[in-house]
C-alpha cells in the first residue's frame, strides 16, 4: 500500500522534472542562461519555438493515448485493447492519407487540412462502429471490438491502396505520417488539438469509479446501478475525441496506449480512480523522453518517435511481464 | 408487498422462455425459485434486475413499474449476487466491496464516511474484515462468494437477489454461505430472492418457493407443500425419493436415478 502511494506521489514529480529538463536536450544542448538571459538569442528561439511546443505536444499525445488505452482496456475487459482497437487511428490515418494523396492545401477555421481530414476520418470510423453496435445489440462490447478491428483492417487496406496510387513523394509522405512524429513548429498545432482532447480527457477522468465497475463485468455493473450503455457511449466518445485529436497532431504513435496502462497497474494496482491520474503523468513523461531519444540517436537526423516507442516499449513490456510472473 | 410480477412474458423470436408468470413477494420474505435447467429461472431473474425487457406483462417494485426507476435508483433497491466471481483485476476486498456504494454516490462527490461505514458494516456482517486488504485472486471460492455478498450488502438494498450463490462450492462452504444468509436475514430483515437447484436448500431456508417448468409457474407455496413427491415430479418431470432427516425431522429429497421421465 505504502509503495503504491509513493509511486502515485512520485509520478507527477517525475513528469514535472521532465517538463523542466527535456526542452533543453537535443542535438544542440541548451543552457538555462542562454535561453532566459537573451530573449532574442537563437537558443531562446530554439527553446520557445521548437523545443517547448514539441515537448508539450509529446506530453499531450502521451497522456491522452495512455488514458484512452486505460479506458478501453477496462471497458472491453481486454488487456490487449488499445486506443486504436476501435479503428479510430485507422480512420484518422485514412483521412490524413487521403488529404496527402489529393495534394490539396486547405485550411478551415484555422485547422490545417491534414488535421481536419484526420479528425474527420477518426469520427467517421467511430460513428460507423457506434451505429453498428447500437443497432445490433445496444453497444455490446464484443460487437464494438470486432467492428473496430474489422473497420481498422478495411481502412488500412484503403491506405495501402492510396499509397499504391500515389506518386513516390506523396507515398513517402503518407508512410512518414503513419510512423508517427512530433515535428510541430510553434503552438498552433498543439492549440488546435487541445480543446477536443481536453473534453475527452475530462470525460474519462470523471469516470474512474465507473471504469472500476465496468472492469468487473457489464452485468454486475448494471446490477450495481451503472447505466452501462450510457456510460459506455460517454467513455467511447471521450476516447474518440482524445484519439482523433492527438492522431491528427502526431500520427498513430504505437505502443503508448497499450504499455503505459499496464505499467501503471503494476505500480499502483487496479483502482482506476488512481490509475487515471497515474497514466496521465506516465504517458506525458514517456512519450517526450522517447521523442528526445528519437532526436538524439541519429542526430542531426530524426527518427520517427513511433519507432522508438515500439522499440523501447516492446522489450520493456516483456521485461515487466516476466518480472511480474517471477 | 415489495415485488410483483404480473403476466410476465419473455420470448426470443418465437420461443417463449417465460409465459404469463404471476407472483408477489412480501417485504422481509425469503423466497426461492426452483426448476429444471431451461425452466426460465435465470430469465426471470434478469427481468427482475431489468437486464432484459419483457415482451408482455410487468414487474412492479414497491408498487411502481420497474421501468420507471433510473438504473441508480434500482441499484438502491435491488442488489445481485452472481454464481461466482468473474476474473477481476486484483482489486482488494475492500476496493471491490466499495463498488457496491455506486448507486449512493453522486457524480461530483467522493467516497464519504457514510460509504466507508457501509462497507465496514458489510465486511463485518460477512465476517470478512480481516480480509479487507487481501487481493481477490488469493481468496478461496467460498471467500470470494462472501465478498460478492458483502458488495451487495454495501448497496444497502431492500431486496437481495442470489443466483445459485453456492453453485461452485463444496458442501461445507455451501453450508457457510447458507448460514451467512440466515444471519443477514435475521439481522437486517432484508427480502431474499434466491434461485437454486438445491430443492433441500429451497425448502429449508425459505418461506415460500416458486416452481418453474418450461417458462410457466407450476408451483407457488410453502416448503411443506413443495416437499411432496407429486409436486416435485410436476416441477422437474422426474421422480424423487423423499425421506426424513434423522436429526431434525425435515423432509429431504434425492433424485430417483432409477426412474424415467414422467
Amino acid at each position: 500500500m505504502k509503495t503504491r502511494t509513493l509511486w502515485f506521489l512520485s509520478l507527477p514529480l517525475v513528469w514535472l522534472l521532465s517538463l523542466l529538463v527535456l526542452p533543453f536536450i537535443g542535438a544542440e544542448m541548451l543552457r538555462p542562461h542562454e535561453v532566459f538571459g537573451d530573449p532574442g538569442s537563437s537558443s531562446a528561439t530554439l527553446f520557445w519555438v521548437l523545443r517547448l511546443p514539441r515537448v508539450l505536444a509529446g506530453m499531450l499525445t502521451g497522456a491522452v493515448l495512455a488514458l484512452a488505452g486505460l479506458a478501453v482496456q477496462a471497458l472491453f475487459r481486454n488487456p490487449l485493447a488499445t486506443p486504436f482497437t476501435l479503428g479510430t487511428a485507422s480512420g484518422a490515418s485514412l483521412g490524413a492519407s487521403l488529404y496527402i494523396w489529393t495534394g490539396w492545401s486547405v485550411s478551415v477555421l484555422g485547422l490545417s487540412g491534414q488535421t481536419l481530414f484526420s479528425f474527420l476520418g477518426a469520427a467517421a470510423a467511430l460513428l460507423f462502429i457506434y451505429g453498428l453496435a447500437w443497432l445490433k445489440d445496444n453497444m455490446a462490447a464484443e460487437t464494438l471490438l470486432l467492428a473496430g478491428v474489422a473497420i481498422g483492417i478495411f481502412f488500412s487496406s484503403l491506405i495501402l491502396l492510396l499509397q499504391y496510387l500515389s506518386d513516390q513523394a506523396h507515398s513517402l509522405r503518407i508512410l512518414r505520417w503513419l510512423m508517427g512524429g512530433l515535428e510541430v513548429v510553434g503552438y498552433r498545432d498543439l492549440l488546435q488539438s487541445l480543446p477536443l482532447a481536453l473534453v475527452g480527457l475530462v470525460i474519462i477522468m470523471f469516470h474512474g469509479f465507473e471504469l472500476n465497475l465496468l472492469s468487473t463485468g457489464e452485468e454486475l455493473s448494471q446490477a450495481r446501478g451503472l447505466d452501462v450503455p450510457r456510460v459506455k457511449l460517454l467513455i467511447l466518445s471521450g476516447v474518440g475525441l482524445m484519439v482523433g485529436s492527438v492522431v491528427a497532431l502526431a500520427g498513430p504513435v504505437a505502443f503508448i496506449g497499450l504499455m503505459v496502462p499496464h505499467v501503471a497497474r503494476l505500480l499502483l494496482g487496479p483502482d482506476h480512480r488512481r490509475l487515471t491520474w497515474a497514466v496521465l503523468f506516465l504517458g506525458a513523461t514517456f512519450l517526450p523522453v522517447c521523442d528526445v531519444l528519437a532526436r538524439l540517436i541519429l542526430a542531426p537526423a530524426e527518427l520517427p518517435v513511433g519507432i522508438i516507442t515500439a522499440l523501447l516499449g516492446g522489450p520493456f513490456f516483456i521485461w515487466v511481464l516476466t518480472r511480474k510472473k517471477t | 408487498m415489495i415485488l410483483e410480477a404480473k403476466a410476465l412474458t419473455y420470448a426470443v423470436g418465437d420461443k417463449l422462455l417465460l409465459d404469463q408468470v404471476d407472483f408477489q413477494i412480501q417485504a422481509g420474505e425469503r423466497f426461492a425459485i426452483v426448476g429444471p435447467n431451461g425452466a426460465g429461472k435465470t430469465t426471470l431473474f434478469k427481468l427482475i434486475c431489468r437486464l432484459l425487457k419483457p415482451r408482455a406483462g410487468s414487474v412492479r417494485l414497491d408498487q411502481k413499474p420497474l421501468a420507471e426507476y433510473s438504473r441508480k435508483a434500482l441499484g438502491r433497491w435491488i442488489a445481485y449476487v452472481p454464481q461466482a466471481m468473474a476474473r477481476q483485476d486484483h482489486f482488494t476486498v475492500r476496493e471491490f466491496v466499495l463498488m457496491g456504494r455506486y448507486p449512493h454516490l453522486s457524480p461530483f462527490t467522493s467516497i464519504s464516511r457514510k460509504d466507508d461505514a457501509a462497507v465496514d458494516r458489510a465486511l463485518e456482517l460477512t465476517r470478512m474484515q480481516d480480509f479487507a486488504l487481501r487481493d481477490l485472486g488469493t481468496l478461496s471460492g467460498g471467500e470470494q462468494q462472501k465478498v460478492l455478498i458483502a458488495a451487495a450488502l454495501a448497496q444497502e438494498p431492500r431486496l437481495l437477489l442470489l443466483d445459485e450463490p453456492t453453485a461452485f462450492l463444496d458442501p461445507f462452504q455451501q453450508e457457510q454461505i447458507h448460514q451467512l444468509l440466515e444471519t443477514i436475514h435475521s439481522q437486517t430483515r432484508m427480502t431474499l430472492l434466491e434461485v437454486t437447484h438445491d430443492v433441500n436448500r429451497a425448502a429449508l431456508g425459505h418461506d415460500r418457493i416458486l416452481g418453474l417448468r418450461d417458462g410457466r409457474v407450476v408451483f407457488l407455496g410453502t416448503p411443506e407443500a413443495l416437499m411432496q413427491a407429486p409436486v416435485l415430479e410436476n416441477i422437474y418431470g422426474k421422480r424423487f425419493l423423499l425421506a426424513r432427516h434423522p436429526d431434525n425431522g425435515h423432509m429431504i429429497v434425492l433424485p430417483d436415478a432409477g426412474k424415467g421421465k414422467t
